[in-house]
């Protein structure tokens, strides 16, 4: 038999490791949810078409659109968003390469972008610079600074090969 | 924008996906990765009263070298099929055309199956099955049936499934032949304005098909009778939006996508080295 969710669901997920369980209307886009109900509002919703990538968050590991995934389908799924990427006040390389590289100018995409360019260095760690243009084809940036942008992607990639080398 | 009010059953199987159809039937939607239904809905273009989500059902998220073909799981998600060894090796087309869907987020969520299913014209996915010539697999009550790709489009977002059935997988004849994928559209990640693939089959014939110059996607069928009466790549380009019905929007007019029908089925052609 299937289970059938009344009206009003209750939604358990992980986000930045901490847990939030809610009820909510099976409609909720998980965006919503993770703005209204868990209150974490770094996470922006930048367009209504799927096309902007503000929205960009990481559901098990994978860079996702949350306006384009009801808050059910993340139920019992681990969430990361940008609050959860910097170590206490230690940013992310990430971020920190975007700060460096004066990658952001209204910061309206920043949190989208940087969290689809971490996926994007999960997936292929030495990307060239067309590989990250493509991947970051997802996000788009209102005040057209990708230049910067894709500097900051290359240059997070060349420091993480670096460090890595050092280690060696 | 927030769909409308819907309810919300879960499938843990297939089995119950098909039995909740036959229980709500034109007011269910299949849910699988939901990046075509979600923002029809988000945009009340769509108001199922019923979703039921199938994106749990694993046992159909996989891809298997079956030796004369590759057997994908409807529910195998477009960044595994882009990512995947046996496709590289034996529907190279595929994996290609894959990677152009959307944008890495899109293609995190999306899946082979809720692609073809939705029936757009102007998805990229269709283009690669047609011209290789898979067949799909749908279940509903009273057991399973194979569907060819040439039967299974059958009007704007209209595919041949019922309103009970599920699409379970997409079988793709293997071949080690070349292909041609080209994609013409003036953002990234926009769709197609128009699409074509081509692919050198096993049995040496060559499959050709267009993205968004029909309201179904379509075989470019004079294109591959020309190629079959020997002409090359370039005469039988010249053919390719012959039996077309393109519409008009703000992208194109129908005399410019025939005209690009006709150049991307050339240089799709000769990428496939015709």
């Amino acid at each position: 038999m299937h289970w059938r969710m009344k009206a009003v669901e209750r939604v358990s997920v992980t986000i930045n490791g901490a847990e939030y369980s809610h009820e909510v209307e099976p409609r909720t886009l998980l965006v919503n949810y993770i703005r209204e109900q868990a209150g974490l509002t770094g996470t922006n919703i930048g367009c209504d078409t799927s096309s902007c990538g503000a929205c960009t968050v990481h559901l098990n590991g994978e860079s996702v659109k949350s306006c384009t995934l009801l808050a059910v389908q993340a139920d019992g799924e681990d969430i990361l968003t940008i609050e959860g990427l910097a170590d206490g006040e230690r940013l992310h390389p990430m971020q920190e390469s975007f700060r460096e590289c004066h990658a952001l100018q209204c910061g309206y995409c920043t949190p989208g972008m940087v969290m689809a360019a971490v996926s994007l260095l999960k997936e292929n760690p030495s990307p060239s610079e067309r590989e990250v243009r493509l991947g970051l084809e997802g996000n788009l940036c209102r005040c057209t600074g990708y230049h910067n942008i894709v500097k900051a992607v290359l240059h997070c990639a060349a420091g993480a090969s670096a460090t890595n080398g050092g280690a060696q | 924008m927030i769909p409308a009010a819907f309810d919300y059953i879960r499938a843990t199987s297939a089995d119950e996906a098909i039995a909740a159809l036959a229980e709500h039937g034109d007011d269910a939607k299949l849910l699988a990765g939901g990046h075509s239904l979600l923002p029809l809905m988000r945009f009340r273009l769509a108001r199922p009263a019923v979703v039921v989500d199938i994106g749990r059902l694993n046992d159909l998220k996989y891809i298997r070298d079956e030796g004369d073909h590759v057997a994908i799981g409807a529910l195998t998600r477009h960044r595994d099929v882009e990512t995947s060894e046996v496709v590289a090796a034996k529907v190279g087309l595929l994996g290609e055309v894959t990677s152009h869907v959307g944008d890495p987020q899109v293609r995190h969520r999306g899946t082979i199956g809720g692609a073809v299913a939705h029936g757009d014209p102007a998805s990229d996915i269709p283009s690669a099955l047609i011209a290789l010539g898979a067949v799909l697999v749908a279940a509903g009550p009273s057991g399973s049936r194979e569907i060819s790709v040439d039967d299974f489009f059958a009007g704007f977002l209209e595919t041949a499934l019922s309103p009970e059935e599920v699409l379970t997988e997409v079988r793709i004849p293997a071949t080690d032949g070349a292909w041609g994928f080209e994609k013409f559209n003036r953002r990234a990640q926009d769709w197609a304005i128009v699409g074509c693939s081509a692919a050198v089959r096993a049995d040496a014939g060559v499959g050709v098909a267009l993205v968004n110059m029909h309201p179904t996607p379509i075989r470019a069928g004079a294109t591959e009778a020309a190629l079959a009466g020997g002409a090359g790549a370039a005469q039988a380009a010249e053919v390719a939006a012959e039996g077309c019905d393109p519409t008009e929007d703000l992208n194109a007019s129908v005399e410019y996508r025939q005209h690009l029908a006709r150049v991307l089925t050339r240089r799709a052609l000769e990428a496939a080295g015709l």
